[in-house]
């Protein structure tokens, strides 16, 4: 931790605010911020992936069997999607630090581009479960049986809180999804704009850092949700 | 707001800019504190309305003012209204957003549009919560349990639920915003030990709120959806379990509690070092117990829980670590007290709230530990015994320090002196009607009066009037300081940049302070509280 | 207006242990709040603002702030302790504790002896003798509290609760509901009524023959079937139940868990949840299908079935619940 800011000798830059020093202290001020919001965002979703652990905990088997019944393959293209989309906010990011902007906006749009992918997938995930019945509260039946018990049907209160929280978990980075590809539409049009420069590029930079954070959330969510008892 | 109420000749936070859209539109860090105050006070009143008929309704054992299920509303609306709309908000987001910046010597906080978008999120989770108690109410209570509330309770759980979720996204984004503010936005020479107490006790509570807030947010999404969809997360007829709701809930609304109870402490820091001309006893120690306050503040929550349900040895667990925060939170008092010592010590105003807090902090903290002892929990916990703790310390602890300190910087504030006999007046009404409105609810809990309760057996209905003559007390002695505080903005006494002869760098800028703070730059080359460098002869009003 | 209580009754083996700790903790913060309210007046007064005295800047003590910080941490030791005891006294019921089920409803407490008297919103129990309440909700989280007694738990839906108690004093004593459960909330109220133990008996004996609980469940079990599964010779497709209460059961999937009421609740609503090691699951949930009095009857029943020396093992176990004759004789 810094003792207080020692100012930057330089020429203002535009995009300076009136309560700050320099550039300097505005970047790691919006940077501070951004980390700290990201750090709400853990504790948010920490409180669904609490729940879930704990009824995963209590009825294993129901759970083990509901979750054969969400398609790995989907699950793993969307996460190569995601990891893909981080590499080209990466780059964007870079691009923004040397000013070169017209690749910038190339990224960025790639980025949007396997944003936009991952949400196409999980609407299809979604309209399978709809069409399967699996959707809680819309006329649920799980037609499946214990894992390892071919012959004892599951509990099908506790199969559906599986996909309770499975739609309220996945839903909520979805969310959290369709907000990134909001602001990554901010960022093309500002980018086009010419709004950023070598100085300047906190926007892209922080917006990176929530970019990677959702990645992050769907790295812990899909094998949680997908990979039980897989063989 | 379009006229000028503070004749000043220089130009000052309030005159540089006229007109309504000046105020909505503000990234004033000074303007967005009066916005809150304007909105935090209303829902004061609101939440008092609210403990006025409770306690009418109680004053006789048989349910005869209101129905019982209005009577739910009462109690729900009352905690919903307090908790989260007035306690939560009162110290951080008005004087918190006012002093943050000027105390370490910055032009605003870090983030000033955030600190608007803050604002915004309080009013509109107002206006829902509005028009929830417009349209009937919740009867849930303001812990919301289920199944009650996913299952049983009317529809208007949703929105009440939605009002404190938005909410909560004000005050953690206000959390983030001092965090980063004190870390990045501090003016050269203010290191970390020079930081006034009241900075080191926001600072704590932010952490708390940064961290604590989007846990109850989460729960709050997962209860709209259990009870719009029927999930059945928390429902044991739909596979749930209650009590997963209760750990998750109090996860958060325990350390809300020190939310509310630490910039308070800040605030009594500030009074008790100016009124004894002296810097705080123990700085260190008092400074290191805020953030102490804040981490042991997580690990207590189920001390809630201790007839709920629980595991034996989780019940063992959390009494043994509930003591734990005892300590701290006594270093403070103790601290303060050995301050007094050799000091040189007057009684305006501000102090007597002080004075009031000890007291009235000292006795909801040791009941506190009344509470963290198992075998009495059992007995009191659901009791009115609980009532009357956190009564004590939430109103004989954070609205005394909020009085207190309004007082303190009335002059920062807005350039003008509240009268200062019915300053103390006020002052002294209202320690009377505090304790005897909450004193006798003590021994109402051990007797076994439970709360929530509408009608009681007709041999508790003594101690239930005397505490509602108390509130009809302590509801002058609130609204006493509203009327001669208004007045005090067009007649009172002009106020000198620094009528207390304080320390700190709020009393080194103009009352009232421009809209950047300050004139000058300022550069901090010495340690807080310096009184032994200050002048003795307070400034010339 | 009545007379207003300022302490209340003692009537159970609780009173006299909580009063204890409760009194040492109000001695205690007397002796705080004198020494600190103290302190606070003399100092301000005698350290007041005095023309041409300045006050003496003064740091601190790190030898105070230990002082004060270790030294409450011997009373809170002390206080922690004491209670956690009690505390721990309360969780473990005894054996051989009579056993009384309670269903708790929005908005009143239904109440069933073992030697199958019902009662709603009374509780009558013996002076002297240990009283186990096994407590289930039918809707909402309630709470049974006893204030001259010490006691409270929560009654939750869907498990069981809990409480147990010793009374000592005859009388009549307030139960309330302590838990926030609608409208009727604080009209869930009763009495607890302690008698000597002939007038209990008395009582007992009063109005039409009941069937002990145990026995209703053995009913039931036939009833409902469970007895071409859970035979007693360990042919069936399920578990012997003979003796299981109270003991380890060992799981498929390596846990093992102690047959408890809740177990043995959740075993008839869920079976699929607990599957025993070496057996399949095959038993049908009987989640709707049985009331809670079924449910308590049945979870009676199994508790009694204690394997008898020199019986064979199909009879039919010697039951813990004292039945009632017409003699009004217990056995």
């Amino acid at each position: 931790m810094s003792d207080s800011h020692v100012a930057v000798a330089e020429p203002a830059h535009r995009e300076l605010r009136h309560h700050f020093v320099d550039m300097e202290q505005q970047a790691n001020t919006a940077s501070l911020g951004m980390w700290l919001f990201l750090v709400t965002e853990i504790m948010f979703f920490g409180g669904m992936f609490c729940a879930y652990l704990i009824y995963r905990l209590k009825y294993f088997n129901d759970f083990a069997a509901a979750s054969q019944s969400i398609d790995v393959r989907w699950g793993a293209l969307n996460t190569a999607v995601l990891l893909v989309s981080s590499f080209t906010m990466a780059m964007a990011v870079r691009c923004a630090q040397l000013g070169k902007q017209k690749l910038l906006v190339v990224f960025l749009l790639f980025t949007m581009l396997f944003g936009a992918t991952f949400l196409g997938v999980k609407a299809k995930e979604y309209y399978d479960k709809y069409e399967e019945h699996h959707i809680p509260g819309l006329n649920f039946n799980f037609d499946g049986k214990l894992l390892g018990h071919p012959d004892y049907p599951v509990n099908q209160r506790h199969t559906e809180m599986f996909f309770s929280i499975y739609f309220a978990m996945t839903g909520m980075h979805a969310l959290h999804m369709i907000i990134g590809l909001g602001l990554m539409a901010y960022l093309i049009i500002a980018s086009i704009q010419g709004k950023f420069d070598t100085r300047y590029y906190t926007p892209v930079e922080n917006i990176g850092l929530y970019w990677h954070f959702v990645d992050v959330v769907w790295i812990y969510l899909f094998p949680l949700l997908y990979l039980i008892s897989r063989k | 707001m379009a006229t000028a109420v503070v004749p000043q000749q220089r130009t000052n936070y309030l005159n540089a800019e006229h007109g309504v859209k000046s105020w909505l539109l503000t990234t004033d860090h000074k303007r967005i504190a009066i916005l809150y105050m304007f909105v935090v006070t209303f829902f004061f009143f609101i939440g008092g309305i609210y403990a006025l008929l409770i306690r009418l309704e109680l004053l006789t054992p048989a349910g005869d003012l209101v129905q019982a299920d209005t009577y739910n509303r009462l109690f729900s609306g009352h905690g919903i209204v307090m908790v989260f709309f007035f306690l939560i908000p009162v110290v951080p987001a008005i004087l918190g957003n006012f002093l943050v910046p000027i105390m370490i010597g910055a032009k605003d906080l870090a983030f000033p549009r955030i600190n608007l978008l803050s604002w915004y999120l309080y009013v509109i989770a107002g206006g829902l919560m509005l028009h929830v108690i417009l349209t009937g109410g919740v009867d849930t209570g303001w812990t919301f349990y289920t199944p009650y509330s996913t299952a049983f309770a009317s529809p208007k759980v949703v929105e009440a639920g939605m009002a404190a979720f938005i909410n909560g996204f004000s005050s953690i984004f206000t959390g983030l915003n001092f965090i980063v503010t004190v870390h990045r936005m501090r003016a050269p020479g203010m290191t970390w030990s020079r930081l006034p107490l009241f900075i080191w006790a926001n600072y704590a509570t932010s952490l708390i709120m940064v961290l604590g807030t989007p846990v109850i947010a989460i729960t709050l999404v997962l209860l709209v959806l259990e009870r719009v969809f029927r999930l059945g997360i928390f429902d044991p007829k739909l596979g749930g379990d209650p009590l997963l709701f209760q750990h998750l809930f109090w996860f958060y609304s325990h350390p809300a509690v020190y939310i509310m109870i630490l910039p308070s402490m800040g605030v009594i820091s500030e009074l008790i070092a100016c009124f004894s001309r002296k810097r705080i006893f123990g700085f260190q120690f008092v400074a290191l117990s805020s953030v102490a306050i804040a981490v042991l503040g997580f690990l207590v929550w189920a001390h809630h829980m201790f007839v709920a349900g629980m595991s034996v040895y989780a019940a063992l667990i959390f009494s043994f670590l509930t003591f734990f925060i005892g300590v701290p939170s006594a270093i403070k008092v103790f601290n303060w007290t050995a301050t007094m010592y050799k000091g040189s010590v007057t009684y305006e105003t501000p102090m007597l709230y002080a004075f009031g807090f000890i007291g009235l902090f000292t006795i909801g903290g040791l009941t506190g530990l009344f509470l963290a002892t198992l075998g009495v929990d059992i007995h009191v916990t659901d009791t009115y015994f609980v009532v009357a703790h956190f009564h004590y310390v939430m109103v004989g602890g954070v609205v005394m320090a909020y009085l207190g300190g309004l007082h303190f910087w009335w002059p920062k504030i807005t350039g003008r002196m509240y009268p200062e006999g019915m300053g103390k007046l006020a002052a002294l009404i209202g320690f009377i009607g505090f304790n005897l409105t909450f004193f006798p609810q003590f021994i109402l809990g051990y007797v076994g009066m439970p709360r929530r309760y509408y009608q009681y057996p007709p041999e508790f209905q003594m101690l239930n009037v005397l505490s509602t003559a108390g509130a009809t007390i302590l509801g002058v002695g609130y609204l006493f300081p509203m009327v001669y505080m208004l007045w005090s903005l067009r007649y009172g006494e002009i106020a000198p940049d620094n009528p207390w002869n304080a320390a700190g760098l709020e009393w080194k800028t103009t009352s009232p302070p421009p809209t950047f703070n300050f004139h000058e730059d300022p550069i901090v080359d010495f340690e807080a509280y310096n009184y032994d460098e200050l002048k003795d002869i307070p400034d010339e009003r | 207006m009545g007379n207003t209580p300022f302490w209340p009754e003692s009537a159970s083996n609780w009173a006299p242990g909580v009063d204890g700790v409760y009194i040492f903790l109000i001695l205690v913060s007397a002796v705080m709040c004198v020494l600190i309210f103290g302190a606070v007046g003399i100092l301000s007064v005698k350290y007041r603002r005095k023309p041409g005295v300045q006050p003496t800047a003064i740091e601190g003590s790190h030898l105070l702030e230990i002082t004060w910080s270790v030294l409450p941490m011997f009373f809170f030791l002390a206080f922690f302790l004491w209670g956690a005891i009690i505390y721990f006294h309360e969780r473990t019921p005894p054996q051989g504790a009579s056993e009384v089920y309670v269903v708790a409803k929005q908005w009143m407490w239904k109440i069933e002896h073992p030697e199958g008297q019902r009662e709603i919103n009374t509780l009558h129990v013996p002076v002297g003798k240990d009283v186990k309440l096994i407590m289930t909700s039918m809707d909402v989280i309630h709470s049974f509290y006893i204030p001259a007694f010490r006691i409270k738990q929560d009654v939750l839906p869907g498990r069981y609760s809990i409480l147990w108690f010793r009374a000592t004093q005859a009388g009549t004593y307030h139960l309330f509901c302590a838990e926030y459960c609608g409208t009727q909330h604080s009209g869930m109220i009763g009495s607890i009524i302690v008698q000597s133990p002939s007038e209990y008996q008395s009582w007992l004996n009063g109005g039409s023959s009941n069937t002990p609980l145990a026995q209703t469940g053995e009913k039931a079990f036939a009833e409902l079937g469970c007895v071409t599964c859970h035979r007693s010779d360990a042919q069936g497709r399920g578990p012997v139940l003979t003796g299981v209460y109270g003991k380890p059961v060992a799981l498929e999937d390596g846990r093992t868990v102690i047959a408890d009421e809740n177990y043995v609740r959740e075993s008839i609503l869920d079976p699929g949840a607990k599957i025993v090691a070496g057996y399949k699951p095959v038993m049908p949930t009987f989640q709707g299908i049985i009331s809670e009095e079924q449910l308590a009857a049945l979870v009676a029943y199994v508790k009694s079935l204690t394997p008898a020396a020199g019986q064979p093992a199909g009879a039919v176990a010697a039951k813990a619940a004292p039945q009632t004759s017409k003699t009004g004789k217990v056995q």
